[in-house]
């Protein structure tokens, strides 16, 4: 136990082990799959053209702040040339879906049903729509299991959106609720303001929501102030996450020697 | 003990597949916390009922695979149902002779003493305590005791598992 708590030598084992559990949760997965699966063969015409068109509206929507985005991202990596700081360039991601199995119901976790045969691995964040939800701790060949952001073991570097104070957000057990470590009473620091994650520590990649402030509470006996803020994925409700590869490549932008990357998205780009 | 071919094995094993498969089934949120410990209970059964074919060994393995179920740290459920195993081998020919009320007391022992090595084991790596519905499997366990006693020796007669 305390080889797999505190150093990693165990951690093939598991996977190997794990394997052999693989078939055990599929079988329980099984009500969940085979009820989505009729639901989906046996929905009506009517329903998929609701959500034909819904979907349609909403793809128009994000196309057009893409395009924004797209030339704010350019005109971002121009200033960032100017200044001469480098640019950490793109990420990838792949959807993941979570199989309906319950872990320990006192730790925050989830599998997912992508593993190491999708290049998963340790340390991976995984985010859904909304924010960040959390880091792969264990990896099979077929699942892999994610550490929420609100299990009590789980720490990530923040910082505020508004003035850019950086923090870290600690897990405290509750699904609701992360606390903000080390603030000082004066900090700047106000309730609805948001946390995104700030790429210290390497693991995540910076500027992806996490939180939203809920309470700046100052303790003059004490020297830090006690922050809780709550989560702005929907933690207990995902049925998807997203997993991030982050292409660590960096490089100064200029417009003639694009990475072949990077060429296929500047092609697409109207010339300013 | 004797030289004729052990029987039923495959009964045994099926019950704890089962065991672990109610281990992880989904469940609405508000009843999470209540399921009771199935595996320890599957295994109490086949330890006290046949002590020479299911013990230590097998508490260890069931409790390793529980550990990659729930994805605990490895070893928790595998310590805790060893120890099970081992006092409920050491306390067979006891058990067997209670009535069903008597045993689903000693069950409860049992449950309790299973929980009571994962708390500390939470501690150990530092986890906060957990709220009090964190006792509450064992009780329900208690509760379940006789039909899962039941239920299991009809199988148990059935298949003349010895």
């Amino acid at each position: 136990m305390v080889m797999d708590h505190r150093q990693n030598h165990l951690e093939g084992i598991r996977a190997l082990l794990s394997v052999a559990i693989y078939p055990l949760q599929m079988i329980v997965n099984l009500p969940r799959s085979g009820g989505e699966w009729i639901a989906e063969t046996f929905a009506t015409r009517r329903m998929l053209q609701q959500s034909n068109t819904a979907l349609h509206k909403e793809n128009l929507l994000l196309r057009a702040e893409q395009q924004k985005l797209e030339s704010l991202k350019m005109e971002n990596m121009r200033l960032r040339n100017l200044v001469d700081s480098a640019f950490k360039l793109g990420e990838r991601v792949l959807i993941a879906e979570l199989i309906a199995v319950d872990l320990d119901p006192y730790r925050h976790q989830v599998l997912i049903n992508k593993g190491s045969t999708s290049e998963v691995f340790e340390g991976q964040p995984a985010l859904d729509a909304y924010a960040v939800m959390g880091q792969v701790t264990h990896v099979t060949p077929f699942t892999a299991t994610v550490l929420l952001i609100t299990d009590a073991s789980h720490g990530l570097p923040v910082q505020v959106n508004r003035n850019g104070l950086r923090t870290i957000a600690l897990g405290t057990g509750h699904i609701d609720r992360l606390e903000l470590s080390h603030l000082p009473n004066n900090a700047d620091i106000k309730v609805g303001d948001q946390l995104v994650t700030s790429g210290l520590g390497g693991r995540f990649p910076p500027g992806y929501p996490v939180a939203e402030v809920t309470s700046v509470t100052p303790n003059p006996g004490q020297p830090f102030a006690s922050v809780l803020a709550r989560p702005i994925s929907k933690l207990e409700q995902a049925r998807e996450t997203m997993l991030v590869w982050r292409l660590d490549t960096l490089y100064n932008y200029s417009p003639t020697a694009a990475p072949s990357s990077e060429a296929e998205q500047t092609e697409k780009e109207p010339t300013p | 003990m004797t030289l004729t071919p052990q029987r039923g094995g495959l009964v045994i094993v099926l019950s704890f597949l089962l065991a672990f498969l109610l281990t992880v089934l989904p469940l609405p949120e508000w009843a999470r916390f209540f399921r009771p410990q199935w595996a320890v209970l599957v295994l109490i059964y086949w330890v006290m009922a046949s002590p020479h074919r299911v013990g230590v060994g097998v508490g260890w393995t069931s409790g390793l695979i529980l550990d990659l179920l729930t994805g605990t740290l490895l070893g928790q459920h595998a310590l805790a149902l060893s120890l099970i195993a081992y006092i409920t081998q050491k306390m067979h020919q006891r058990i067997r002779l209670f009535p069903l009320w008597q045993q689903s007391l000693t069950t409860l022992v049992l449950l309790l003493i299973e929980k009571l090595l994962a708390l500390w084991v939470l501690g150990a790596i530092a986890q906060p305590v957990p709220s009090l519905t964190f006792w509450m499997p064992p009780i329900v366990g208690t509760l379940l005791w006789p039909w899962i006693f039941i239920v299991l020796r009809d199988l148990q007669r059935r298949f003349q598992v010895s």
